[in-house]
């Protein structure tokens, strides 16, 4: 029964290769090389065990603790510090991986009727999800090998072969596990975009579930797979456990995702979707109405995802509060600048981080435009009494004004969360300043990507990069000690610490009229360019 | 012998039922025409037929066989091709014609390129930049190398030119020479009225009629135009007369099939000067079928 449920699962396996033949590669060498960069890196900056020492220091406080989880602290070897800085951040890019390839291979396909083709043809049933799974467990398991002998082949004393096996392992461990959750969320959800979103829900909720368990240092960071993975403690317990428990819980979600599969129709899934409405509102009878309709669901997503980010850091701040007020060596360690609390110090720092991430909602917003052209569905309305530019201008607007609505929800959240634990709060001014004080680097961003869609509509993934540069270099810059004029070369490099910094209007205005400039340009080349189906 | 047989096929969807009972046979060497308006649920059973949707109720069977539980068997021996045609955008048309035929496995046929030739399509090209016409014949050609038994079409032509019509038209009549069973759901009515052997019309999720074209051109009117030497009289007074209209000498009107013998022995106490008939086509037929859902009972019983 099962061998005919499973026919050809091998050549829809081949079939998935031959598809992803350059796609998967470039995410396994990608992160791979990621991998044993950053030790290479941090061996020759933090040579001696004094500086790491000085830097595990630094990791003391429960902001760090939320963002990385925790440390063998007192042994801070190069091995542990890498593990400490990298391996739960890898994990994540790792699981993103899984997540869309596995939603490439499942629900979009059979979004697409690609799969109704092929089930038309001897093959089973179960084929194509387990064809999909066996591929990603594949492909987990190189990276796994890739990363963990990769890791060992550099020779660096901390990093013994147990260690770097267990480093490998749980990459491909947290790989698997998201495999097997978005297989699930594919069989749930009945589109390709639903599986995605619910899939990095999940691993967001993961995220945080962690940050507050490791935070509270209770057993809630347990129950989520990122616990998990920071529990393995690469090259200091070596704990193996967790990548049992990553598998068998992937093992598991690979049964049910089988079972929801075998049971249910093609095209079928089982959040149901509610009927829609008979009229268009008056409201939905425009292109700015239209795109806002369209995106509205992702919108409010993105919109309470940001708030929960700003609540999440926002509660760590009483912790680090009476952190520091217990910590009077620390405080000498790290001077203050005058006036301002050590907490307040971490503010610019901290919005930086998130004003990256509220970047990216306004940017997706954005590429929608790029997404219903390639669909054929902005022909719809050009076609009838819609300007190029009129709809261009669509876009422009709702993706400047997600911008500033996801910076402020992020502020809010983060404030009043601040608020209600804190003894001495923050002045809310002053902390929606320091957030805004993004906006106009945020505006850069958004301009790059318009400017993309309106005149380069192959390179428009090249602002995702961009913004991953930005993100590297200011973040990891402060770890790395990279040279000030890479951090410059990002918008946000530019951007003043409020508020320990006073704001400088000049460069907000010179980001400004970068970004317009930007805009126009996407503005102009969109009257020119084809649109393309 | 019954390839395929469906009896009192029911699917629900939430709480609304989109088939109701459906019933038809597809005999072996004969090919099917299955017509119906817009949501009439054709896809739906022949999603159905394919396995990849479960009924709600009733059996649906081919070559014997469920189509639910024995769908792989079953899918060795037919070939399947939709109206909406979506393809790997980076694998080339010859790939994925290719992977078609490796899939099915069993008796490898080497027509292949004949019909790449008879369809007049580049294989080499990626399916991204396939035109909707062009994404239809990739699956044409991978059904028609595939020498099944059983042969489902959904829309087949939605997209083709008037000539790759005639190619289709001509693959099919050649299946059905070599003892080949065909379901063919269509829109383009000339089409079914030139290949279907038999044909069954749907609508609202119940076949309301089936039968050869002549069993139901019978149960329809004929068209008349009558010049005769007197001008009739109590024409209207007749059983079965529609649409009467007069011109100068000439009346023309229509006639229900069984009231025809009645109808020409009126006229032609008026001497008949010239008399044409017109057999109603399908499109007539299927107008009176989905014209209106009054008439739905008076077609049901018939
Ligand atoms: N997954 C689904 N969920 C809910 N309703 C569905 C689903 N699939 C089909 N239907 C409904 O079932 C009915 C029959 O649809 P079906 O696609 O079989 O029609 P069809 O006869 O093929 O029409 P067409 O000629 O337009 O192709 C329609 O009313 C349709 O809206
Ligand atoms: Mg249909």
């Amino acid at each position: 029964m099962f061998r005919t449920l499973t026919n050809h699962t091998g050549t829809l396996a081949r079939l998935i290769l031959r598809r992803d033949r350059i796609r998967i590669p470039l995410w396994l060498f990608g992160i791979t090389f990621f991998t044993v960069i950053i030790p290479i890196a941090f061996d020759s900056m933090y040579a001696s065990q004094q500086e790491r020492d000085a830097m595990a220091e630094t990791m003391k406080n429960p902001a760090m603790i939320a963002m990385v989880g925790p440390a063998d602290l007192d042994n801070y070897t190069t091995g542990v510090m890498t593990a400490h800085n990298m391996l739960l951040f890898t994990a994540i890019a790792v699981g993103l991986m899984s997540i869309l390839l596995v939603a490439r291979h499942t629900r979009t396909d059979e979004e697409e009727g690609r799969l109704e083709m092929i089930r038309s043809l001897p093959v089973g049933k179960l084929a194509n999800i387990n064809a999909t799974l066996l591929v990603l467990a594949g492909a987990n398991l190189f990276l796994a090998l890739l990363n963990g002998f990769g890791l060992y082949a550099l020779g660096i004393e901390s990093m013994d072969l147990e260690g770097s096996l267990l480093y490998g392992a749980t990459l491909g461990g947290a790989g698997i596990l998201f495999a097997g959750i978005t297989a699930v969320f594919a069989q749930l959800s009945e589109s390709a975009r639903g599986t995605i979103g619910y899939s990095i829900a999940a691993l967001i909720i993961a995220y945080l579930l962690r940050a507050a368990g490791d935070v509270s240092d209770s057993a809630l960071s347990l129950l989520s797979p990122l616990g998990w993975v920071t529990k393995t403690e690469a090259y200091a317990k070596n704990a193996w456990w967790p990548i049992f428990l990553l598998i068998g819980a992937a093992i598991l979600l690979f049964i049910l995702a089988n079972y929801l599969n075998a049971i249910r129709d093609l095209g079928a899934g089982f959040i149901r979707v509610k009927p829609g409405k008979k009229n268009a509102s008056p409201f939905l009878q425009s292109p700015l109405g239209l795109a806002l309709r369209l995106q509205r669901t992702a919108g409010i997503s993105w919109g309470i995802g940001m708030l929960a980010i700003g609540i999440s850091y926002g509660s760590v701040m009483g912790d680090l509060e009476s952190f520091f007020a217990e910590n009077e060596l620390l405080e000498q360690m790290l001077v203050a600048e005058e006036g301002y609390t050590l907490t307040e110090q971490f503010i610019p720092m901290l919005f930086m981080v998130l004003g990256i991430l509220a970047a990216i909602p306004p940017i997706l917003s954005a590429h929608k435009f790029i997404g219903e052209e390639k669909k054929n569905r902005l022909e719809h309305l050009l076609a009838r009494a819609v300007s190029r530019t009129n709809l261009f201008s669509s876009y422009l607007f709702i993706a400047i004004a997600n911008g500033f609505i996801m910076m402020t929800l992020t502020a809010i959240g983060l404030w009043s969360a601040a608020a209600a634990v804190m003894e001495e709060a923050f002045a809310f001014s002053a902390v929606y300043g320091a957030a805004m004080a993004y906006y106009p680097a945020m505006l850069v961003m958004i301009g790059l990507a318009l400017f993309f869609i309106g005149c380069l509509p192959k390179f428009t993934p090249l602002v995702w990069l961009y913004l991953a540069y930005s993100f590297f270099a200011l973040y990891l810059g402060r770890l790395f000690q990279v040279p000030d004029w890479a951090g410059k070369l990002s918008p946000y490099g530019h951007v003043p610490q409020l508020p320990i910094e006073s704001m400088k209007w000049p460069t907000a205005i010179v980001l400004t009229v970068i970004a317009a400039l930007f805009t126009a340009l996407g503005w102009m080349g969109i009257k020119k360019r084809d649109i393309e189906g | 012998m019954a390839m395929l047989e469906v009896r009192n096929l029911k699917k629900q969807f939430g709480n609304f039922y989109a088939l109701n009972g459906v019933n038809f046979d597809v005999n072996e060497g004969e090919i099917f025409g299955f017509i119906g308006p817009n949501g009439a649920g054709k896809s739906t059973t022949i999603r159905i037929l394919l396995g990849i949707l479960k009924a709600t109720e009733g059996t649906a069977k081919i070559f014997g066989k469920d189509a639910w539980k024995d769908a792989v068997d079953i899918h060795r021996r037919i070939a399947y091709v939709p109206g909406d045609v979506n393809l790997w955008p980076n694998l080339t048309g010859g790939e994925v014609i290719d992977l078609f035929i490796k899939l099915r496995g069993g008796n490898q046929s080497n027509r292949r390129d004949e019909f790449i030739e008879r369809f007049d399509l580049d294989p080499t090209k990626k399916c991204r930049t396939y035109s909707k016409g062009n994404r239809q014949k990739v699956a044409l050609v991978a059904a028609f190398a595939a020498d099944a038994d059983l042969y489902i079409f959904d829309e087949p032509t939605s997209g083709l030119d008037p000539l790759m019509e005639q190619v289709f038209q001509a693959c099919v009549m050649e299946a059905k020479q070599a003892g080949k069973s065909v379901l063919l759901s269509s829109h383009i009515l000339s089409e079914v009225e030139k290949l279907c052997d038999r044909i069954g019309i749907i609508r609202q999720g119940e076949i309301i009629e089936s039968g050869t074209l002549s069993e139901l051109r019978h149960l329809t009117r004929t068209n008349l135009v009558v010049e005769t030497k007197e001008p009739i009289s109590a024409l209207h007074e007749l059983n079965g007369i529609y649409n009467i209209e007069e011109k100068d000498k000439t009346v023309s009107f229509q006639v229900d099939s069984e009231q025809l013998d009645a109808a020409v022995k009126h006229i032609s106490q008026y001497g008949i000067i010239k008399l044409e008939s017109a057999p109603p086509t399908l499109e007539d037929l299927f107008m009176r079928y989905y014209e209106n859902k009054d008439e739905k009972a008076a077609g049901g019983a018939s």
